[in-house]
């Protein structure tokens, strides 16, 4: 009997084990994966042809840099967006609301980032386009910045939720020192409250900004696609194509094994890494600030 | 005297700062609510029983939309039978077994990864090898699979957050009248966190529900006749569906586009509001 | 690399025994049914779509599934050998032929319909009329302004199909570079691709800088249709069934099915009956036009 309860015992503590180390295994997984169909690629297409700046697949132009610069251009848009609204509200629910409008305005928040995101891309489609070409006088509305509109939408749940995290696991004695030497809550919230939660807010961004870049399907709704590599800030105003998009509307196309199956996959790495690098960084944040935090707090 | 003025200056900057910092909340809401009501508003014609629960007709511009209600419910179903037990699972482990170690935190980093990844790349993912490698070919499995890896990260890190939240001592007391590890935790800590972890299912599973480019290559179909027999049959889903029919059918009436974009937004949102209705409800009757 | 060979076998024990199948209402169960899967262009999915549907009413012992995603798409997953029907806009080029071969599949054509590309802009454009010519250079960027070609002062917003759609080739082979073989000229780089057919005219409708193509099927009375001439001296001509069928309208094409070696059975049959008369009636309700019998 008591062997039994034991010999359970193990197993359990066997698959626990084992589903606590899956996200690692994943991780390791998918990017084995990318390598695997992704990097043929550097054999098979030359690398002057790899960075040049014409996407034309189907004669085998595959200068990546128009679609790495479309998504630049729309994530930077979408981050001037998401940052002030994003950490605005942040500090508005965390610092200014009162309770009430707090219980509100928060689930309120959650749904934005339950929208799914074909839903919003059809409207961006139907309603934003037409409107923005219409009232900032563009040739088009599908254009990088109306995929940076709806994009930043998208972001700002991600950048509220951590940003306001942050603020809140503030101690309320720095707070209160502050005002007890007569700063108004407006002084202590810009030269207290925030300095003290940086490091989370800066994790908020950084998240807002993958959160921005790995976007696909509203993207490729909205923005023109056209793969062209943006030069200036004018490149705001004109179609973009984005790497998601790029391998949400081309992948479905190409012949498993092909040249051009395998630069998608090479995308996909890219992405990959660039979604890596900003999580990893922004981790590094948030365990550096934990530490600080325990160290204040012993 | 000047003292005064400074002092006023500084409370009319406040009010000021204020006012711009409520207002940019507000900014923030009320496309969210504008976005709602507007395709409430629109979609709500469209919205029949025939529509619920018909078939597609006429090239999928006139009847109902059932085949993707369906597709999308076996989708998340599915996605629910994966990421469910690996995801309370893994929280479990870090939250109950986890020593404090370098390891540890690389799980950690692997988990924030993970959500960060686009889902276009969980799409190519899930492509290369429940697709192609394992041979599932595009099918509910396939799809099941890659939609539960993407919702792994909400619900490790939710389900987590709700076990730590149990105080030490209930653990403490368990052991020491006599219980095992894991019969504390599945009798005293999972029973307390359950609507923490709750929550972060549904929140995780809403996602799956809503996204359409991790099923682009994996699961989704364009148009199918009849319902899916197995996991191994392809499917229509909602969030595809709709992009189909506002992109690929040529003279689609607009109503039957918003009652699309309606019944998927009625899908996500009530799952987001179960969610939110079994947190606040568990905070509000925690008792420790 | 090792530890993955490793743990993805481990992975699929773990999951295998979790998945149940879940149990359909409706639906006949797959031994009494016979499935086929039909796959490809966007152009012709429409089509396709109304061929399954009432051929089903007629024999509901049979199961298609129908999907778009380009001809690309389907003549992919024929190599691949995972539909039966592969839907195409386009013929099948010799290298996709020889990567069938390779896979032991054997590719045979079947023209199912003809389609003319038709030129549209906004229905407040005042240009009604353009030559091949004038075509190729605003889709390769030497014409940027509708003045040029007696319109208003307007940019010229150049909309596209996706690379991965057969109409796009063709526009390309045959309008773009005028079918000269050796021409390289390319779409200009700021030209839209978008996603589908609908995005395209969704565009149109609603902006008056726009010129797009697409089949003569996709073309609804909120757009404008252009007549087309192949030189400055031809005779501009409107898309329609008779201009095709009496080859006046320069930019109409083939559309294609096709089946890994000679069809048989339940596949021979719906092939059969799509180039039967009550089939073609379908093509010419959905704007494309029926082949010749």
């Amino acid at each position: 009997m008591d062997r039994d309860l034991n010999l359970g015992e193990m197993i359990i503590t066997r698959l626990i084990n084992i589903a606590g180390y899956s996200a690692i295994i994943f991780v390791g997984m998918i990017f084995y994966f990318l390598l695997r169909e992704g990097l043929p690629t550097l054999n098979e297409v030359n690398f002057g042809n790899l960075v040049s700046n014409r996407w034309y697949p189907i004669e085998a132009y595959f200068g990546i840099l128009p679609l790495l610069g479309g998504s630049l251009v729309i994530t930077i848009g979408a981050t001037l967006i998401a940052v002030p609204f994003g950490i605005g509200t942040a500090v508005y629910l965390a610092e200014i609301a009162p309770r009430w409008v707090r219980e509100i305005l928060k689930p309120l928040v959650e749904v934005l980032a339950g929208l799914p995101s074909v839903v919003l891309g059809f409207l961006g489609m139907l309603v934003l386009a037409p409107f923005l070409r219409k009232y900032l006088q563009l040739p088009t509305g599908l254009t990088a910045f109306t995929g940076s509109l709806l994009l930043g939408g998208m972001a700002i749940p991600t950048v509220v939720s951590v940003a306001e995290d942050a603020i809140d696991a503030v101690p309320k004695s720095y707070r209160d020192a502050s005002l007890a030497i007569g700063a108004t809550k407006w002084q202590t919230i810009w030269r207290v409250t925030l300095p003290a939660a940086k490091s989370g807010v800066t994790t908020a961004i950084m998240l807002g900004v993958g959160r921005a870049i790995g976007e696909t399907m509203t993207v490729m709704m909205v923005s023109g696609n056209a793969p062209v590599l943006p030069g200036g800030i004018r490149a705001l105003f004109k179609p973009a194509r984005t790497m998601t998009a790029t391998i949400a509307a081309e992948m479905g196309e190409v012949a498993t094994g092909s040249v051009h199956y395998h630069v998608l996959f090479f995308i996909g790495m890219v992405l990959f890494l660039i979604s890596l690098l900003i999580n990893i960084t922004a981790s590094f944040v948030v365990f550096r600030q934990r530490q600080r935090q325990e160290r204040i707090l012993s | 005297m000047t003292d005064q003025k400074g002092t006023r200056v500084r409370y009319l900057k406040q009010r000021l700062g204020f006012r711009l910092l409520s207002s940019m909340a507000i900014l923030t809401i009320l496309p969210i609510i504008a976005v709602v009501i507007y395709i409430v508003i629109q979609g709500a014609p469209a919205i029949s029983r025939e529509f619920i629960t018909g078939f597609p007709e006429d090239g999928m511009r006139a009847g109902g939309i059932w085949p993707a209600i369906v597709g999308t419910f076996y989708l998340t179903l599915g996605t629910a039978i994966f990421s469910v037990p690996l995801g309370i699972g893994a929280a479990i482990y870090l939250s109950e077994y986890a020593p404090q170690n370098r390891f540890t935190q690389m799980i950690r980093i692997s988990i924030i990864n993970l959500a960060g990844i686009p889902s276009v790349v969980y799409g190519l993912f899930g492509l290369g090898l429940f697709v192609l490698f394992l041979n599932f070919g595009t099918s509910i499995l396939a799809g099941s699979l890659t939609l539960a890896i993407m919702t792994l990260p909400v619900i490790i890190s939710t389900a987590e957050e709700a076990l730590r939240a149990v105080p030490q001592a209930f653990r403490t007391v368990s052991i020491s009248v006599g219980a095992t590890k894991w019969q504390t935790i599945r009798r005293i800590v999972l029973p307390e966190a359950l609507p923490g972890i709750l929550t972060g299912v549904i929140l995780g599973l809403e996602r799956a529900a809503g996204e359409t480019a991790p099923i682009l290559f994996t699961v989704a179909a364009f148009f199918l006749p009849r319902l899916p027999n197995s996991p191994l049959d392809a499917t229509m889903a909602l969030p595809y569906h709709l992009f189909v029919i506002s992109t690929q059918v040529p003279g689609m009436p607009i109503k039957i586009q918003y009652g699309t974009a309606l019944v998927l937004l009625t899908f996500v949102l009530s799952m987001n509001i179960i969610a939110t209705v079994i947190r606040s409800r568990a905070r509000a009757s925690r008792q420790w | 690399m090792k530890c993955f060979r490793f743990l993805l076998p481990l992975l699929i024990l773990v999951f295998i025994p979790a998945c149940s199948p879940p149990e359909t209402g409706s639906g006949t169960s797959p031994s009494e049914s016979q499935t086929i899967e039909n796959k490809g262009s966007d152009t012709i999915v429409n089509l396709a779509l109304a061929w399954a549907e009432r051929y089903q009413e007629i024999h509901p012992e049979v199961r298609i599934s129908v999907t778009g995603g380009g001809s690309g798409t389907g003549i992919a997953s024929l190599i691949n050998g995972t539909v039966d029907v592969a839907n195409a806009s386009r013929e099948m080029k010799p290298e996709e032929i020889e990567s069938a071969e390779a896979n032991g599949i054997k590719p045979v054509e079947f023209v199912i319909a003809r389609d003319a590309i038709a030129i549209i802009v906004h229905l407040d454009n005042p240009v009604d009329k353009l030559t091949l010519g004038q075509i190729s250079d605003i889709y390769s960027g030497k014409i940027n302004n509708w003045k040029e070609i007696g319109g208003e002062d307007r940019p010229i917003v150049r909309l596209s199909r996706e690379t991965n759609s057969g109409t796009h080739v063709y526009f390309l082979e045959e309008v773009v570079r005028l079918g000269e073989k050796g021409n390289q000229t390319l779409f200009s780089r700021d030209t839209l691709l978008l996603p589908s057919s609908e995005g395209i005219s969704a565009e149109i409708r609603q902006n008056p800088n726009a010129i797009g193509y697409d089949g003569l099927g996709y073309v609804t009375e909120e757009m404008k249709v252009v007549a087309v001439a192949e030189d400055p001296e031809g005779r501009y001509v409107m898309p329609s069934a008779q201009s095709v069928n009496s080859g006046n309208y320069p930019i109409a094409r083939n559309l294609y099915m096709y089946t890994n070696g000679e069809p048989a059975g339940v596949i021979e049959e719906y092939l059969n009956w799509i180039q039967s008369p009550p089939a073609q009636e379908i093509v010419t309700e959905l704007g494309f036009v029926p082949i010749k019998p």
